[in-house]
């Protein structure tokens, strides 16, 4: 894969990894799993944007709560790794904690919320606003790996329309919903076309994201636990979302509005409603990012708020 | 003066419904008069039906009821794989043009799924007797007919809008009705919807299945008044499949009398209306008298 090679493994390594820690495995998943899951890895690279299923372990969370990704990332994870992990962009959400303590329990590498720093990140709904550089690896939570699902529940067909790249159900999702709504309706989970071959899920990110994700420098890597599937973008992946000639794709608007705690203008925003006031406002739905340009001095007095409804 | 090839030509197709049995061949068919195999009690639905249909010819396939009529459009249709056959199209420069892959006098139904769902969506057409079969019902008038030129490549909302909208007035649906669901329109109106649907992509090969059975006599006329002028304007050769000779008069220029899965008589469909000469079809003549 993209990251750069280790120089010659320790003499107490075994199978390529360390000794186990506390009658663990080296990031919990034995040698064997963790070999299954890198193979079907390749596999995915191999054909990216293809869901290619493998064996889904039994986690210490929650199936729904990101074991997928998380097996990805304990398969992949290294010693001197530096892990970073997102629910919807906040490093500090119940789940993005229990999962990056988890992890750095059953391996001691050293995590960090500033993107740039990280050499792994395992989200769930958002790609971190500053900029993916080339060794690095993003692992998605996909919580519905099959981009027809929404068109047909066939799992026999939906293999055929893959092996075919027959999308037209897909298409005519899009036509009825821009007939019947005068647009196309779907928010996250934007169906993407890669390598003008595969249609993907592209996991719940939102719009905004989705075009962030064609010909990224980052190795980006998809997990379902649930479902048993991975797929992949490798990086500079072409990827495309479907739009029609006359009816362009366009990501959400947040028509000149700022974050409220950071000033910016250019990142996905989250909305909050004041219950008392009923007001809304705005901020960056990334934490750390929002928290480095304020930081670097971006603005910092709150923005005027915007009427309420 | 050599008339130009057929457009499609048909030779041997058979299609059993069971394992068969070595002897299937023999106590089958129109001689042992029935389909279904004493030995196997398989079903052989349509056996060595061979035929030619000629650019802008409409062919009629008439027949009681189980004699194989259906099992021969779908195979053509690619709906069924055939048990036994060949099939192959002679295409026009442009209708081949989008199939580069397709070799002449290429046996179709050697090709690969994915060949045969392409062909079928650039040069066929089929109209169902159940609308069910060939729309969807939970899908727009329009999206039905766009979702076959989104197949064959179209990629922009007005155009698709254009051509449904050319394609129902054409058929005589509403066009303010394009963007309802077909769901909620008469028995009438979803064979026109599903005709428009067929015409979408030109289609070199147009296929209709008891387009008219099932409705009510005054929606039949109109209904077959319709095929028969989009027959005269457009020209597509055309299989005809109806168990009603009163329908095989009014469309069709040549007929293929079927029973027991074979074909027993063929002809000028004038002649076989008025001078029949095996005693199925002399049996079917009188008794619609
Ligand atoms: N899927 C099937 N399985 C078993 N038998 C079938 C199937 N489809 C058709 N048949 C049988 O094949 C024969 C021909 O049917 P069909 O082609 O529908 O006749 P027609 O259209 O002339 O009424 C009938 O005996 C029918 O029962
Ligand atoms: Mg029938
Ligand atoms: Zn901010
Ligand atoms: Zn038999």
């Amino acid at each position: 894969m993209s990251r750069p090679a280790r120089a010659g493994a320790p003499a107490d390594w075994r199978d390529g990894l360390p000794p186990g820690r506390d009658g663990y495995s080296f990031a919990f998943l034995d040698a064997g799993a963790k070999r299954e899951i890198r193979r079907r890895i390749l596999k995915a690279v191999a054909i990216p944007g293809c869901q290619v299923p493998f064996g889904s372990r039994e986690m210490p969370i929650a199936r729904g709560w990101g074991t997928g990704g998380l097996q990805l990332t304990l398969a992949l994870i290294g010693p001197e790794d530096v892990l970073k992990v997102i629910d919807q962009g906040a490093d500090d959400s119940v789940n993005a904690v229990s999962i990056r303590r988890f992890v750095q329990r059953v391996t001691g590498v050293r995590t960090t919320t500033d993107t740039p720093a990280a050499t792994l990140i395992q989200t769930r709904h958002r790609i971190p606003e500053e900029p993916l550089r080339p060794h690095q690896i993003l692992v998605f939570q996909v919580p519905i790996p099959e981009p027809l699902r929404l068109v047909e529940p066939s799992e026999k067909e939906t293999r055929r329309m893959h092996a075919e790249a027959d999308y037209s159900r897909m298409w005519l999702y899009l036509y009825e919903d821009i007939v019947t709504y005068g647009e196309i309706t779907i928010g996250a989970r934007y169906p993407v076309l890669v390598n003008r071959r595969h249609l993907m899920d592209p996991s719940p990110i939102p719009r905004w994201d989705v075009e962030r994700l064609d010909r990224n420098p980052a190795l980006m890597l998809f997990c379902a636990g649930r479902e048993k599937r991975i797929y992949a973008l490798p990086p500079h992946t072409l990827v495309e979302p479907l739009q029609f000639e006359d009816v362009p794709f366009r990501v959400e608007s947040f028509a000149g509005r700022r974050c409220r705690r950071c000033g910016s203008a250019r990142s996905f925003l989250d909305e909050a409603i004041d219950e008392a006031t009923g007001r809304r406002s705005y901020a960056c739905s990334d934490a750390a990012f929002c928290e480095k340009v304020r930081k670097a001095g971006g603005r910092t007095a709150p923005e005027p708020e915007e009427g309420g409804p | 003066m050599t008339l130009p090839p057929p457009i499609v030509q048909v030779r041997g197709l058979t299609r059993r419904f069971g394992t068969g049995c070595p002897a299937c061949p023999e106590l089958t068919g129109p001689a042992a008069e029935t389909n279904q195999c004493p030995r196997c009690r398989s079903v052989t639905a349509c056996r060595e039906v061979s035929f030619e249909l000629h650019s802008g010819e409409v062919l009629g396939i008439v027949g009681e009821s189980g004699s194989g009529k259906s099992t021969v459009v779908r195979l053509l249709h690619f709906d069924l794989a055939p048990t036994a056959g060949e099939y192959r199209l002679n295409l026009n420069g442009a209708a081949a043009a989008g199939l580069p892959w397709l070799e002449p006098g290429q046996n179709l139904f050697e090709l690969g799924p994915h060949q045969r769902r392409q062909l079928r969506n650039r040069l066929m057409g089929i109209v169902y007797q159940n609308p069910l079969l060939g729309l969807r019902l939970k899908v727009t008038a329009g999206g039905n007919i766009a979702e076959r030129l989104l197949m064959a490549g179209w990629r922009r909302v007005e155009r698709m809008r254009e051509r449904a909208a050319d394609l129902l007035a054409r058929t005589e649906v509403p066009v303010e009705r394009m963007d309802e669901l077909p769901r909620h329109f008469s028995g009438g109106m979803q064979q026109r919807v599903q005709i428009a649907k067929a015409l979408s992509t030109d289609p070199a090969v147009l296929l209709l299945d008891e387009v008219t059975t099932g409705l009510d006599v005054s929606v039949q006329a109109r209904v077959l008044d319709l095929i028969r002028s989009l027959q005269r304007e457009l020209q597509i050769a055309t299989i005809v499949v109806s168990h009603d000779l009163g329908v095989i008069r009014m469309l069709t220029t040549r007929t293929l009398v079927m029973r027991y899965g074979g074909i027993v008589e063929q002809g000028l469909s004038d002649q076989i209306l008025e001078d029949p000469q095996h005693p199925y079809t002399q049996l079917l003549v009188n008794s619609t008298l």
